[in-house]
């Protein structure tokens, strides 16, 4: 029997045939991940036995006796607040200072952006040898010109700096993208504000800064998803910066040193994957999420603010 | 569309979820239907990964394939309980079907958790009577109230290593016995180079490869928990003498900062750079494998092995020490178990097996069999080890549903003390306990 469709089925038909892709995407990557964890929220369910309900249980075990909770909130607000601001700013920076080199100006771009690539357990691992407070060079130098070096990695106060250097150093990609928006603002509005006795800092203040504000805002966005989420450098930095052997039988406990270090998505890991504790982990997964989402729909309303500011 | 079809979207897409989810909740489940004389292949993953662990874990596992000549055995080595973990979780025909793990930490959620499989109606099916040949203190760590999840698989015991270069150069007759001469030796012991050290007595700080706090309390021979299952370490009078113990080693040597620091200069554990093997330390807290790894890497001073002093007050039970050990078991989702005993059966309980095995690998037999051997390796310093074992006042962890989730937390604990950050201990350790507690409540159904 053939299928006769009104136009307007139609239309509706081939609509979602575009749309199809997404669709499907979208279901499978997003809202059914997201509708599991608000459902295994309720749940004990350590994997393989089958879940039960336990109402709010997971919940008041996270805000009330997950000891870790706290500090690792903490430790991923800081890195978000510092590690995003201080990325911004130092990439910036550098775009700024690469697009005024005339001579070698290849050399210098390609010099900076080579750390980005520089697989992220490799570079860890390189910064945790070179700031050994016993044997690392850093350390070795400053103690040449009488500076004690910190314990880097080894004290809690200076392992999440530690790792904010361990960022900065691999900043190439937003180098790339600050270069590019930088190079993009129209030349004739630098020769009006100077026919006008603009100083560099004028230029920067009224000429560069409005034309990169969306590319600013894109950096801290995509920042701070990324730094929520922060994960493979703070575990091997602690991992091997503990020195604690890590053999068949062993599990490695995130944090290191005194839990500085332990980041919400490292907890979400090892409640999970190392205990068996489904629900737990996805009442982080989704207090992490809320957070993102809150920040992140902040600072797409500020960007609204500050497109209307400038129309 | 009309608008009433509207307010049943949502429902109906989250029962829709719902039912996808109760369904991905389920993972392959197993079966013991197989006949075992059957040809099959059977899945075997474990950790080791020395190429002469690996070569023996091989060449028991020819032993086994010629005695069955219908089990084929696919082997793979250097597994992580990580690794096994996910697998196991994920099921499929990729799964191992015979698992080990190199601690028993885990055990308790093994069994709790239904991932191991029970092995006692496989011993009572082939008459293995497991009070007969395993010692009880072994069959403790491989079950969970009453399920019998895991078997031994080699045992660790854990000794005190000293070199005995530098005991003559300190003037030392002989290792220490009781904690206060421990103390006393260390200090002795400990040179200094400038701000840092030339060599460490014994460096107690519990981030050290093998110090992990559990492991040095078990001297003092501590009950974790009561007999409702409730953490007691505040209420255990050894948990205070214990810790002021680790600080008076600590103050002997210099104190927490400078030992930190020390030790963050040494090499790998399972390296010729391991610290004691580098003269860096001189006495250690190890098991009985890094006696072979001595003797192969012929270190350039003599050494000796002792058991590690106990609590002045509790002399008489001198020769004991921390037990653990791997064991190994049969995964819930291999549609195989039968064949999967046979192979458990042969590793664990077979005496010329666990000899053999454990004369390659420089491990404590497991089985009373086994211990009693004649042809088990002579070495004076091995024995040492397997007097350790044998010991009655030698300790184990206890299981916990939850693996070994109350000993992370005892180790966090303990690395916020040797800091000098938790400034009333008693107040702590009650914290610790409620800590304990609130875990274990968690994680049962």
């Amino acid at each position: 029997m053939a299928l006769t469709l009104s136009n307007p089925a139609r239309r509706r038909l081939r609509t979602l045939g575009f749309l199809s892709p997404w669709l499907i995407g979208f279901s499978a990557f997003f809202a059914y991940p997201l509708i599991a964890t608000v459902y295994f929220s309720f749940m004990h369910y350590n994997q393989i036995q089958k879940p039960d309900f336990v109402g709010l249980r997971n919940w008041k075990y996270v805000f009330e006796q997950m000891p870790l909770f706290g500090p690792a909130l903490w430790n991923t607000l800081w890195l978000v607040v510092v590690m995003v601001a201080l990325r911004v700013v130092f990439g910036l920076s550098l775009g700024l200072l690469i697009t005024k080199i005339k001579t070698g100006a290849g050399f210098f771009r390609t010099a900076f952006y080579l750390p980005y690539l520089a697989p992220p357990v490799a570079a860890t691992v390189a910064f945790v040898f070179l700031l050994n407070p016993s044997t690392g060079p850093v350390n070795e130098v400053l103690a040449h010109v009488g500076i004690t070096g910190p314990n880097w990695f080894n004290d809690a106060n200076w392992a999440k700096p530690s790792l904010v250097m361990l960022s900065l150093w691999g900043i190439g990609d937003l180098m790339v993208i600050f270069m590019a928006a930088l190079l993009d603002v129209p030349k004739e509005q630098y020769e009006a504000a100077e026919l006008d006795g603009a100083g560099a800092w004028s230029k920067f203040r009224y000429v560069t800064w409005p034309s990169i504000t969306p590319i600013v805002m894109f950096a801290v966005v995509t920042g701070v998803v990324q730094t929520m989420q922060y994960y493979t450098q703070a575990l091997v930095a602690g991992k091997i910066a503990s020195g604690v052997s890590i053999g068949p039988g062993s599990v490695i406990q995130p944090g290191y040193p005194d839990h500085s270090t332990l980041t919400v998505p490292q907890l979400v890991y090892s409640m999970g994957f190392q205990n068996f504790n489904t629900g737990a982990a996805c009442v982080l997964s989704l207090v992490l999420f809320a957070i993102a989402m809150a920040v992140t729909m902040l600072l797409m309303r500020k960007r609204s603010g500050l497109l209307a500011a400038e129309d | 569309m009309p608008r009433w079809r509207i307010p049943l979207r949502a429902p109906m897409a989250l029962a829709a979820a719902g039912l996808l989810l109760s369904g991905c909740a389920n993972p392959s489940v197993g079966s013991a239907d197989d006949d075992p004389t059957k040809p099959v292949t059977l899945k075997f993953w474990h950790g080791w990964s020395a190429p002469g662990e690996v070569k023996a874990i091989n060449n028991s596992i020819a032993r086994f394939e010629k005695l069955h000549p219908n089990i084929r055995v696919e082997s793979t080595g250097n597994v992580t309980d990580a690794t096994i973990n996910q697998a196991l979780r994920a099921g499929g025909d990729e799964a191992p079907d015979v698992v080990t793990s190199f601690t028993t930490n885990n055990v308790g959620q093994y069994c709790d958790s239904g991932m191991w499989a029970d092995l006692d109606p496989f011993m009572r099916k082939s008459g293995l009577d497991k009070s007969k040949v395993f010692p009880k203190t072994l069959l403790d760590y491989t079950s969970y109230e009453g399920d019998q999840c895991a078997l031994p698989l080699l045992a660790d015991a854990y000794g005190m290593y000293y070199n005995k270069d530098a005991f003559k150069e300190a003037g030392i007759s002989r290792p220490p016995r009781t904690m206060s001469e421990f103390e006393a030796d260390a200090r002795k012991l400990t040179k200094r180079a400038g701000n840092s050290y030339r060599r460490v007595g014994f460096m107690p700080n519990f981030r050290l490869y093998q110090n992990s706090p559990d492991r040095l309390f078990a001297q003092w021979g501590p009950t974790y928990f009561d007999a409702k299952g409730d953490s007691r370490l505040a209420k255990d009078p050894s948990t205070y003498k214990f810790f002021d113990t680790a600080h008076k080693l600590v103050e002997a040597q210099g104190g927490y900062n400078a030992l930190e620091r020390f030790r963050t200069s040494f090499g790998d554990e399972m390296s010729t750079q391991n610290a004691f093997m580098s003269g860096k330390l001189a006495m250690h807290l190890d098991g009985e494998w890094r006696g072979l790894m001595m003797n192969e890497a012929k270190v350039g001073f003599d050494w000796g092995v002792a058991p590690l002093p106990v609590p002045d007050d509790q002399a008489e039970t001198y020769g004991r020490g921390y037990l653990t050990g791997t064991v190994a078991g049969i995964a819930h989702s291999s549609r195989h178990q039968n064949a999967a005993w046979e192979l458990v059966k042969f590793l664990t309980s077979d005496t010329d097996q666990v000899v053999s095995f454990a004369n390659a690998i420089h491990n404590v037999p497991s089985t009373f069999a086994a211990l009693k051997s004649p042809k088990l390796d002579a070495d004076p310093t091995f024995r040492t080890f397997l007097g350790i074992a044998q010991n009655k006042y030698s300790q184990v962890m206890p299981p916990s549903t939850n693996g070994g989730m109350y000993v992370t937390s005892l180790q966090d604990f303990s690395y916020s003390v040797e800091a000098g950050k938790v400034h009333d201990l008693k107040k702590g350790l009650r914290e610790l306990d409620r800590q304990i507690d609130a875990d274990t409540l968690q994680s049962k159904s």
